[in-house]
């Protein structure tokens, strides 16, 4: 009796309930929606779009659709392909030493060593920099003439004459990458430092009790325990290595000889020194799609010899 | 754990390498700004100035650009923490209480603006904001940073809602409280600790930005601080390098209070965001 009393109230409440909540969860939305749908969702669709048009700087231009003209230029466009190529071994080289010294050091920092707390804030201390002032601030470390790392390399005689590390072709793409290494470290250090702390202490006990020695510990314990986490950080450090722009800028704003130009320099001058924002989209766009490819098959690859 | 004392001392001159790879540039860059002109042209130069003098701070607060530059990166920065904060907070919450059908695209979102090169947004950015007189000016720089540093406080503070017990909340509205009231008077007191971090995540991430700036602020008046210095190096012919070295440092200082004040709080945070985010 009263079940059945009880019962048609409660059902009722359901009822209600789902709409009402998702009318109040719509108010909550509502001071953010208008601002990321006008910045944000508009313009990365128009962004896209783009691409398929002639679009040019200038404010009264009248721009058309072209449909894959742009991308058929770019086809034959052995300078976009280079930029391409540099940023691929600039993204791949950055990531992959990044992910192995911020291994090193997390590794290290999560032992019972003194100076932990020290390390701990210096290993963080790239990350709070602008990106402007650690471009200026390697220019004067790697200067020619009055740099310490040139004095350095001479005085170990490691060569005999100074070295233009960023305005020589040989040097340019590899010191611009040990910059990015050293900028990148403290999140991926971070990171990695937090899943390392977040892994089973047990485990590593039993492994003892077994006799595994310190490294089949590390390759059998520590690796596996991380993937998720290792998976989830060097995808984040693709990305945000293959759309940098501030720091090469500043560095060595492309040069010498485009030896640096990385494909999001490449595209900034397209757009805003030559003003052909079409093409420059379509730029956009295929690195919307390489990175995309990208991560389809690395994750997927991950996942599947996780199952 | 027994570490062997061979293991011990590879241990310690690992962590000294990774301290000096850290650690030297920046030593370097305030010892640069601590050097005479005349110490900064010797051809061997010394890891720390010889004779301290702090004529480069001066001359580098004496170059116009660079105050002004101060003045917009600082204006910049606290407007669009304060508007972040403003937005992110309901919707934070919304994100981590209910669930609606909201959450995953917003959650979709927050990914997709990871993914896209910048590029892509900045050329419609710039063509939305023009017709509205909004490019070169600091409103237009504001709104922008307030929205392309949502996705990162959404992240960031919807672990922290979601860590808020519940029960507290409920035993509220039994009271009569409104779900408002609710917000304002019990969530918003448990959330203090994340809601600095956030706000410092965006104002160090304002005060850092660089590639929207360069391309919606032309007027000189106007350029923020890395704009400024980004110029600077641009001249590189007659740049003078102790004032530059100043100014770097001085760029840093915002960053590095906040980052002294917060460094307990980060790693936790990072990882609530990671876990229930």
């Amino acid at each position: 009796m009263t079940a059945t009393l009880t019962a048609p109230p409660q059902l009722n409440r359901k009822k209600q309930g789902k709409p009402k909540q998702n009318r109040e969860a719509i108010l909550l939305f509502l001071p953010a929606l208008l601002p990321v749908l006008i910045l944000s969702v508009y313009p990365l669709i128009r962004g896209i779009a783009l691409g398929f048009t002639n679009a040019r700087a200038g404010l009264h231009v009248e721009s058309k659709f072209v449909g894959f003209d742009n991308f058929a230029k770019l086809l034959h466009n052995n300078l976009f392909w280079d930029s391409f190529r540099i940023g691929v071994i600039w993204t791949l080289s950055v990531t992959i030493l990044q992910f192995v010294a911020a291994l090193g050091l997390a590794l290290l920092l999560n032992t019972d060593l003194k100076f932990r707390g020290v390390a701990r804030t210096l290993a963080l201390i790239p990350w709070a920099m602008p990106p402007v002032v650690v471009a200026i601030m390697w220019r004067l470390l790697l200067h020619p003439t009055n740099g310490p790392v040139n004095e350095i390399l001479q005085k170990l005689h490691l060569t005999d004459h100074p070295i233009n590390f960023l305005g020589d072709f040989s040097t340019a793409l590899p010191a611009v990458i040990v910059v990015g290494i050293w900028v990148g470290m403290p999140m991926t250090t971070v990171t990695l430092l937090a899943g390392l702390q977040g892994i089973d202490r047990t485990l590593y006990e039993a492994a003892a009790v077994d006799g595994a020695g310190a490294w089949s510990q590390f390759w059998y314990i520590t690796l596996p325990q991380l993937r998720t986490v290792i998976v989830a950080i060097t995808s984040l450090d693709m990305i945000w290595n293959f759309n940098s722009f501030g720091l090469v800028y500043v560095l060595t704003a492309g040069g010498p000889g485009g030896k640096t130009m990385l494909p999001m320099l490449f595209a900034y001058n397209e757009a805003f020194r030559y003003g052909n924002f079409g093409m420059a989209a379509a730029m956009g766009d295929v690195m919307v799609v390489i990175i995309i490819l990208f991560l389809f098959f690395y994750l997927r690859n991950r996942l599947r010899s996780e199952a | 754990m027994r570490t062997r004392p061979t293991t011990r001392v590879l241990q310690y001159v690992a962590v000294l390498a990774y301290l000096v790879f850290l650690g030297f540039p920046l030593l370097w860059l305030i010892s640069s700004s601590l050097k005479s002109p005349q110490e900064f042209a010797s051809i061997t130069p010394s890891i720390l100035p010889k004779h301290v003098e702090f004529s480069n701070y001066s001359d580098a607060l004496t170059e116009q650009g660079l105050i002004r530059g101060l003045g917009n990166s600082l204006q910049i920065s606290i407007y669009s923490t304060i508007l972040v904060l403003i937005v992110a907070l309901p919707v934070s919450y919304a994100l981590a209480r209910f669930r609606s059908r909201l959450r995953p695209l917003t959650n979709g979102w927050i990914l997709v603006s990871q993914v896209f090169p910048v590029i892509l947004i900045v050329i419609p950015l710039f063509m939305i904001l023009r017709p509205l007189h909004l490019t070169n000016t600091i409103p237009g720089v504001v709104i922008v940073y307030m929205v392309w540093s949502l996705p990162f406080a959404l992240w960031m503070l919807q672990g922290y809602v979601a860590a808020v017990p519940r029960e507290l909340e409920e035993a509220a509205s039994v009271d009569g409280a409104s779900r408002l009231r609710t917000i304002v008077s019990i969530v918003m007191p448990l959330l203090r600790p994340g809601l600095i971090a956030t706000a410092m995540f965006t104002f160090i991430s304002a005060w850092n930005e660089f590639f929207f700036a360069l391309v919606l602020l032309q007027d000189p008046q106007l350029k923020t601080l890395p704009l400024v210095l980004a110029r600077f190096v641009g001249a590189e012919g007659q740049v003078q390098f102790g004032p530059l070295a100043a100014a770097s440092v001085l760029a840093t200082v915002p960053s590095l209070v906040f980052f002294a004040f917060l460094q307990r709080r980060l790693t936790s945070g990072l990882l609530s965001g990671a876990v229930k985010g």
